[in-house]
């Protein structure tokens, strides 16, 4: 049975029209919207890649059913910025070397925008605890520590986007 | 439309009512991890044809307090980033630890008490939390709404009391006066499912211990022996356990367990795990008086 809904991402509304009914957010927003800055991996929650804004909220969007987000206001890494341009947290995981394959930094680029929101300057034993639910393979999260930091750091003194 | 997204308890129990075979949906942790796999068909000949998402009920992603103040009653939809939080949190500390070793910030945003207890998995990290407290779970459907124990409401290995078209809405869990607190061994820190759990419960006016056990057996178990004794041996004036009482208590627990191996672990492991969590959660409970 296919489903035929709207979505808000990123501030517009968007279409689905050839969705089927289990489909998950994710795969809605990759294969639908063509939105391909969320990741899938797991499938399971457990990586973190396909980490989007609900309604405020950070989840994974592999857990949410598509067209049971409906009304909601749905936020990717597409929708953070303007298109060419960078967030300060993007700059600093580029700066830090915190982005090797990449595959898992628009997870982990949404869950440090939510961390920070929430709590400023985080010590790094909570940066760990926060981001347990991202997974890299690559850097070993040292480089990925650092970069919150340094956001931390530049917000708290005010030296905006290094 | 065959997803359904009810604003309102009535129009969740009316969309049920009219499809008794729907999928309900409440966070999407467990539901999707199995239709993203697979294993759960939706949507299909056989399968449910509607899902009905229960995460925007209002009434559902409430608390509230008994005017007495002894009561509280959590909406079946408040997630454990909430229970986390202030006030709940001081109002129920263990449910709250138990909510900070769910999955991760992601998994907490989106996860509910409710989903906790429709999965009814023994290594549900809510549920050892409500065994310990007595919990009452609140059923609503077409035919009206219904209060069942939570040690009744739990059948089995992911089986529940809940009939067709019927919908947990909030779970009520008394107030204690005392230290309660869950302990959870997993493979790692952080992202585990329990490989063994358990939760105490301290009520100093009427000098109960509680212990409940999770992933040891089909349901979230008690210790009743286990229990009795410690409330017979602590020094309830003092606030203080010796080791002897602490150690024995442990393995009057580690008895009521009923573990079997499996691909996490060993029923041997998981025993001993129930021994030392249990021993240490009584040791927490009872430091002893503040010397100042």
């Amino acid at each position: 049975m296919n489903e035929h809904y709207v979505l808000h991402v990123n501030g517009r509304d968007h279409e689905v029209t050839d969705a089927w009914l289990g489909e998950s957010l994710l795969d809605v927003l990759r294969e639908r919207l063509g939105l391909l800055a969320a990741k899938g991996a797991c499938e399971q929650g457990e990586c973190g890649s396909c980490s989007v804004l609900v309604d405020g909220d950070l989840v994974c969007s592999c857990l949410v059913l598509g067209a049971a987000a409906v009304g909601r206001a749905i936020t990717t890494v597409e929708g953070l910025t303007e298109r060419g341009t960078l967030t300060d947290v993007q700059r600093a995981y580029l700066e830090a070397g915190a982005v090797q394959c990449g595959f898992c930094t628009p997870g982990l680029i949404m869950a440090t925008h939510d961390l920070l929101d929430r709590v400023p300057e985080p010590t790094e034993m909570e940066i760990r605890e926060e981001l347990a639910g991202n997974v890299c393979r690559c850097t070993g999260y040292g480089r990925i520590i650092d970069a919150v930091q340094q956001v931390a750091v530049a917000r708290r003194t005010g030296a905006g986007p290094a | 439309m065959a997803v359904v997204v009810p604003m309102s308890l009535r129009e969740a129990v009316d969309a049920l009512a009219a499809n008794p075979g729907a999928l309900v949906l409440a966070g999407g942790t467990d539901a999707m991890v199995e239709i993203n796999d697979g294993h759960r068909r939706v949507g299909h000949a056989g399968s449910p044809e509607v899902v009905v998402a229960v995460d925007r009920v209002a009434e559902l992603r409430s608390w509230t307090l008994d005017p007495g103040g002894s009561r509280l009653t959590i909406g079946a939809g408040v997630t454990y980033t909430e229970l986390m939080e202030e006030p709940l949190a001081s109002f129920v500390p263990a449910l709250a630890e138990a909510s900070r070793t769910v999955g991760s910030p992601q998994i907490r945003n989106a996860g509910t008490l409710g989903g906790n207890l429709g999965t009814c998995s023994p290594a549900g990290d809510g549920l050892p939390v409500l065994s310990a407290l007595d919990a009452e779970v609140h059923l609503a459907g077409a035919t009206g709404t219904r209060t069942v124990s939570v040690h009744d409401f739990m059948v089995g290995v992911k089986q529940t009391v809940l009939a067709p078209g019927e919908i947990i809405t909030a779970v009520t869990v008394p107030l204690l006066d005392g230290w309660q607190g869950y302990s959870k061994v997993g493979v790692r820190n952080a992202m585990v499912i329990a490989t063994a759990s358990a939760c105490l419960a301290v009520d100093q006016p009427t000098r109960s211990v509680r212990i409940a056990l999770g992933s040891v057996a089909p349901t979230i178990v008690r210790a009743p022996e286990a229990e009795s004794f410690a409330a017979g041996h602590v020094d309830w004036g003092a606030g203080h356990v010796d080791p002897a009482t602490a150690g024995e208590f442990g393995r009057l627990a580690a008895a009521a367990a009923r573990p079997i191996d499996d691909h996490r672990s060993s029923a041997a492991y998981r025993r001993h795990a129930i021994d030392v969590m249990a021993r240490r959660l009584l040791e927490r409970a009872f430091r002893g008086a503040d010397p100042t």
